[in-house]
């Protein structure tokens, strides 16, 4: 360990850090009592830190190497970007994820690659990473795998033995996109990849059922992510693909990266100022409506609404163009409806199905568990003198008084007038 | 007429407050910890005396009527060492002994919701522990971290670090309270150190204790931290959100 690998760190992080995955969660691994280091805690995982970009460093994430034969226009790391490139040794990376993890800096590794040579190649540095990681060092913390597309079967079954995670990233959400923009690539070779984790992953089951010492398999699931804005589909072709992979056994988490423009001389990219920041959250609230809030990709978007509002949520959205469905009556609806309610989350709801065993609920009970009445009291009835229905008045009054600036807003506004009295 | 209920601050103390009360068929309006002043309109003031016979009686009470994860939330909840807390979760106690069927989902009463959500912030703060706790490598192997959470919690935090790091020798200290806990790879001591000591003061192990690679780790970590993000995204916000800005003082990423 040397001066050399915090440089070549410092540009394979660079190189990591459009991919938005970092979970660490999905699987409990027990630590062990005599020898190594490492136990995952499943449920939501650990976020060790957070970057300047807000986004949380729960794994060390970085790519063995940079150097790509692949031309992908928007991709930092592209064969005919001039950028640094580095290779980090895999004893270098097994030695700095260990000495990184006994400091409680991270969860555990997230590894992908650049494709050099061919993608066996590629995908076996990566596995021997892992190897070595779990049977020379004994850890026992996360790992994330990068399947490379196009790697042989083989290697993904022995990488699946000692990753915890692994994905594959589909990033344009449309085949002919996908083309255009990264002529080497094709949908094939991401789902083939993707097949085999899952076939891994089934077959497991089937022999765990048999030997219960048999290892695991991959026991945190897939994940993949999407590039959103680098090409023209809508958020209906992206979230209808979405749900189609979640209807995909094995499959967690999709992730959404909103664009960031890192080739600007590429004419066959969009050009933005900015990142489509606030398109991508909402992508992410829509995807939680879908796992969370049994809500399908077609009643968020449609053919009629083929992309998500920007100014409201994808559950508001929802329930301004349905207002026969509310009010909904807290104290009688079931859980499902009361998900539906805006303003209302997953724990709320499930305070008030228990609360309401006791005693009827009020606004102020509602209050109490922490519904956000602003938004909820247009959609709910509790049985005493309440705020107009969004089915009375309008949707689109709703939707007025509930975007109308605050005042901390208004007073940013630019287009506001100040009079300077002077000093 | 106002009656006041002065305990030890331990949690038996509480618990035997809560006995006194149903045996001398007074319930107190307000508890006060030893020390304390007493609320000015304060007409007759009980001294509990802490008394394991009976907290374990009041225990095993609240063992009947509560469900295991509830009883021990109550005991966590407590963790949180303010003085105002103690007559919500006292009244709580009594609540739950009162009613026959278990109060632990009635979220419409004030007393319940402020018992859970006090069981989650403290639980919240021992999750940060085990986010935010940075271990420095000392000259003779052993791990060294420190902490100033603002509630009680590690030994919510400690069980899970030895599970973590069982083959590693390590202290994690709480500066705010003055003790801490040393691994010793087989087991688990509480331990004080004078506040004089450089690395107690500030947190950090002076040069000349450092294991050999410990600097270089460190710069790496720090030079990872700021690769990581991207520049068109800066969100400060979120992080300052996230990542609350009195952890920052001990955060190897952000010194240095």
């Amino acid at each position: 360990m040397t001066e050399a690998t915090l440089n070549k760190l410092k540009i394979l992080a660079e190189a990591a850090k459009y991919d938005v995955s970092c979970s660490s969660s999905g699987t409990v691994r027990r630590g062990r009592k005599d020898d190594g280091v490492g136990n995952t805690v499943g449920g939501v995982g650990i976020c060790h830190s957070f970057a300047d970009d807000g986004r949380c460093i729960s794994l060390l994430k970085v790519m063995l190497t940079n150097v790509c034969m692949y031309d992908c226009a928007y991709c930092i790391n592209r064969r005919s970007n001039d950028v640094p490139r580095a290779t980090l040794s895999v004893s270098e990376l097994v030695e700095l994820t260990m000495e990184f993890y006994r400091r409680n800096y991270i969860e555990g590794l997230f590894l992908s690659s650049g494709v050099v040579r061919n993608p066996d190649y590629t995908m076996e540095r990566l596995v021997k990473v892992a190897q070595d990681l779990r049977t020379v060092h004994r850890f026992n913390g996360y790992i994330h795998l990068k399947s490379i597309p196009g790697a042989s079967r083989e290697l993904v079954n022995r990488a699946g033995l000692y990753a915890d995670r692994m994905s594959v990233n589909i990033e344009i959400p449309n085949e002919c996109s996908l083309k255009y923009l990264a002529p080497e690539k094709d949908f094939k070779s991401v789902y083939e990849p993707m097949g085999f984790i899952r076939q891994g992953v089934l077959e497991n089951k089937e022999d765990r059922r048999k030997f219960r010492s048999a290892p695991r398999f991959v026991p945190a699931g897939q994940s993949t992510q999407m590039i959103v804005g680098a090409s023209p589909e809508h958020d209906r072709d992206i979230l209808r693909l979405s749900s189609a992979f979640y209807s995909m056994p094995t499959m967690r988490r999709v992730y959404y990266s909103g664009y960031v423009p890192v080739n600007t001389y590429d004419a066959r990219l969009p050009v933005l100022k900015q990142p489509p920041l606030i398109r991508e959250n909402r992508l992410y609230q829509a995807d939680w409506l879908m796992r969370f809030y049994n809500f399908t990709a077609d009643e968020i978007v449609d053919d009629a609404h083929p992309d998500l509002e920007l100014d409201i949520d994808p559950k508001l959205s929802w329930a301004l163009r349905h207002p026969e469905f509310f009010p909904v009556d807290v104290n009688r609806a079931d859980y499902e409806s009361i998900l539906r309610i805006p303003g209302v989350g997953v724990k709320s709801a499930t305070l008030i199905v228990n609360a309401r065993r006791f005693r009827r609920l009020n606004s102020e009970h509602l209050r109490k568990i922490g519904v956000v009445m602003k938004r909820a009291r247009y959609f709910i009835t509790c049985g005493e003198l309440e705020a107009p229905c969004v089915a009375d008045v309008s949707p689109d009054y709703v939707r007025r008084s509930l975007t109308a600036a605050t005042g901390k807003e208004r007073d940013n506004n630019p287009l506001q007038l100040t009079i300077d009295f002077g000093s | 007429m106002m009656l006041v209920y002065m305990f030890d601050g331990t949690f038996e103390g509480l618990l035997t407050a809560v006995f006194d009360a149903y045996s001398r068929k007074s319930f107190p309006e307000a508890i006060v910890r030893e020390g304390a002043v007493l609320p000015m309109f304060c007409d007759e003031c009980h001294e509990v005396i802490a008394d394991t016979g009976k907290s374990d009686r009041v225990w095993r009470g609240l063992g009947r009527k509560l469900s295991a994860a509830a009883l021990s939330a109550t005991a966590t909840s407590f963790l949180c060492e303010l003085p105002d807390y103690d007559i919500t979760l006292f009244r709580y106690i009594c609540r739950a002994l009162n009613s026959p069927v278990s109060i632990e989902t009635d979220f419409s009463d004030p007393d319940v919701v402020e018992v859970t959500k006090m069981v989650r912030r403290v639980r919240y703060e021992a999750m940060r522990i085990r986010q935010f706790l940075r271990f420095q490598k000392a000259a003779d192997g052993t791990y060294f971290a420190l902490m100033e959470p603002l509630y009680n919690v590690l030994s919510l935090a400690v069980g899970h670090f030895v599970d973590r790091f069982s083959s590693m020798t390590f202290v994690i200290y709480d500066k705010r309270r003055g003790y801490g806990y040393y691994y010793d790879g087989r087991e688990v001591h509480c331990v004080t150190m004078p506040e004089t000591l450089p690395h107690i003061s500030s947190g950090r192990l002076d040069e000349s204790m450092m294991d050999a690679d410990e600097k270089l780790y460190q710069d790496m970590w720090r030079a990872y931290f700021k690769a990581i993000a991207i520049k068109e995204r800066m969100n400060p916000r979120k992080q300052r959100q996230d990542m609350p800005v009195r952890f920052w003082k001990y955060l190897t990423e952000k010194n240095g």
